[in-house]
């Protein structure tokens, strides 16, 4: 029986045209020309455009000039730009990143209670993350602003320092209202990451350590945190690679100004605003090199789990 | 139950409450002060009322006016449509044969289109800009899409992937045993299945090319091409030389609203999507 069905199964499949391997790259192909020619291609181009020096007054013209574009963008006269370009980045991605893991557990664990009106706080954390994040940037600039703005007036009410400043326009201060926007935008989808972590932790450790007299606290550092390390990883390099492309948020709110320019936006006021093609696409670059860098070091040294995660498909 | 366990409860409860009443001011309180922003009109946007003191439609009247506007409404729904329709066939070929077939490299190309989901925009902006430039698509609509598509197919396919896995494969065999090819088991057996899984890549690719901010702005110049967040970005309003604080607030609630009731419709279902293979590593 066994034999037959699969010697008819093999002779319709002979008939049937396509064997299963050409099937499978005929159907995978649509998708990986589209990403190829318009992903990859592309960055490739990128780095081709990043070793060539381009005419200002004659349109295109250029010459190759090697690596100059990146020995000045790393440690040529304008070199500091790209630096602080750096450090905003990671300041941005490290602090925002951080605050965004807190208010995620702390949000998951609320939400994994079981209680009336469970389905509407749900349903609630997910209105940030459905706001433009461009718009987010132009909301938070609202509750900034000065006079018209919710913030600065909370803070005079509460006699807090700060209620004076331009919030998005003041150094220091303009990077706290990027890290609040970021922050309000993001931490609902990093909470809804975790209680799926959660929902897979069986109830009955919990009984188990409940027996053994554990307190609320050892159960959530003993059973909870560790078990949703999995969960955690994975939400935290999404977040990590995410805000390390930070690009909207500083448009929208600071234009880059008083230490808020990140790496994408220095490299697109380079190309834009500067016409600098080779020097704006070098740095371009560089900020890929950074994100992929980032990654394969978290992969590589943090989360030996996500490798498996993608193994298993 | 003893008096101290009681007491416990009750502590525990009330902490709960205080918890989610917090994160609900925290993740709607924004939204309102925008609402109460847009209602604002006049000498009324230089001050911190918690509510509008003489509330009033204007703003929405005057973006709806703002041809600009509602072009690049129309240019953001196409946009995002398109781009999603056809993410999800290509993408749905993809899942399958990543869920289902067997054929060679196919670790080696999930890394890779996984890969792309850490380029940065940025990176293939200015060589963009130049294709596009020489193939006269620069400013054009249809220059958005392909773009846009690169980027949301890593997502719908893993997305689509974990959903085809889910599908039981007797069925498939059992289609191919009746003589089925496997493209008619794939069409014919496992899609019509996997729509809940359509339903969810296609929200998140759609919210995905709705928001898209870097090469919108790059790959576009004029009202006719622009969508709504560059838009946002040049939006000047009726008063000149006065940044128009009352009329964005307007145009990002109509932005937003419709976004946040497709969210809360198929709430369910962009959380299946969002935290699709998150948990199981």
């Amino acid at each position: 029986m066994e034999a037959a069905s699969v010697a008819v199964r093999r002779k319709q499949r002979r008939a049937s045209g396509l064997s299963e391997s050409r099937l499978g790259a005929a159907m995978m192909a649509p998708s990986l020309i589209v990403m190829g020619l318009v992903a990859a291609f592309p960055i490739g181009y990128a780095v081709w455009l990043s070793l060539n020096e381009y005419s200002v007054r004659v349109e295109g013209l250029s010459r190759f000039v090697g690596f100059d574009n990146y020995s000045e963008a790393l440690w040529g006269d304008t070199s500091s730009e790209f630096w602080d370009a750096f450090k905003n980045t990671f300041i941005f991605t490290g602090i925002s990143v951080s605050i965004e893991l807190v208010l995620g557990i702390a949000f998951a664990l609320a939400m994994h209670q079981a209680f009336r009106g469970r389905a509407l706080l749900r349903a609630t954390v997910l209105v940030p993350w459905a706001v433009l994040t461009f718009g987010t940037g132009l909301l938070w600039r609202s509750i900034f602003e000065p006079n018209l703005g919710f913030w600065p007036s909370f803070l005079e009410t509460l006699g807090l320092p700060g209620a004076d400043a331009l919030w998005y326009g003041e150094d220091g201060y303009a990077m706290a209202t990027i890290i609040f926007a970021d922050v309000w935008k993001t931490a609902p989808f990093m909470a809804l990451l975790i209680l799926a972590g959660l929902q897979v932790i069986p109830e009955d450790v919990y009984d188990a350590a409940k027996v053994d007299g554990a307190s609320v606290w050892q159960r959530f550092t003993r059973i909870t945190l560790p078990l949703l390390r999995p969960a955690i990883l994975v939400a935290l390099l999404f977040r990590t690679l995410d805000a390390l492309r930070v690009f909207d948020l500083p448009f929208a709110l600071t234009q880059g100004s008083n230490g808020t320019t990140t790496l994408s936006l220095h490299a697109y006021n380079e190309l834009t605003r500067n016409r600098l093609i080779g020097e704006g696409s070098a740095l371009a670059v560089l900020t890929f090199v950074v994100v992929m860098v980032v990654s394969f070091l978290y992969i590589r040294f943090v989360g030996g789990n996500i490798r498996a995660m993608a193994g298993d498909e | 139950m003893s008096p101290s366990k009681r007491a416990q409860e009750r502590r525990r409860q009330i902490l709960l409450w205080v918890a989610v009443v917090l994160i609900m001011l925290f993740c709607l309180f924004p939204f309102y002060w925008l609402i109460n922003i847009s209602l604002k009109t006049g000498p009324d946007l230089s001050s911190a009322d918690f509510f509008p003191p003489n509330p009033s439609l204007d703003n929405y009247d005057s973006i709806f006016e703002d041809s600009n506007f509602t072009k690049a409404l129309r240019n953001s729904v196409i946009v995002a449509g398109v781009t999603t329709i056809i993410a999800l066939v290509i993408g749905s070929f993809a899942g399958y044969a990543l869920a289902r077939l067997r054929f060679r490299f196919k670790f080696i190309l999930l890394a890779i289109i996984l890969s792309v989901t850490t380029f940065p925009p940025i990176a293939i902006a200015a060589p963009l800009y130049k294709f596009w430039t020489d193939l006269d698509i620069y400013d054009t609509l249809y220059g958005l899409i392909p773009p846009f598509l690169a980027f949301t197919l890593p997502l719908t396919i893993y997305v689509l992937a974990s959903f085809f896995k889910e599908i039981p494969r007797d069925l498939s065999e059992a289609a191919l045993v009746d003589g089925a090819t496997h493209f008619q088991a794939f069409r014919k057996v496992v899609m019509p299945l996997a729509a809940p899984g359509l339903v969810t890549a296609g929200l998140l690719t759609f919210i995905w090319a709705w928001n898209e901010f870097l090469l919108a702005i790059t790959l576009t110049s004029s009202p006719d091409a622009r969508p709504v967040p560059p838009a946002l970005a040049f939006f000047t309003g009726s008063q000149q030389f006065e940044v128009p604080l009352g009329t964005i607030a307007a145009a990002l609630v109509v932005v937003t609203v419709p976004l946040v009731v497709l969210v809360l419709i198929f709430q369910k279902r962009i959380v299946a999507g969002l935290t699709a293979g998150a948990v199981k590593g």
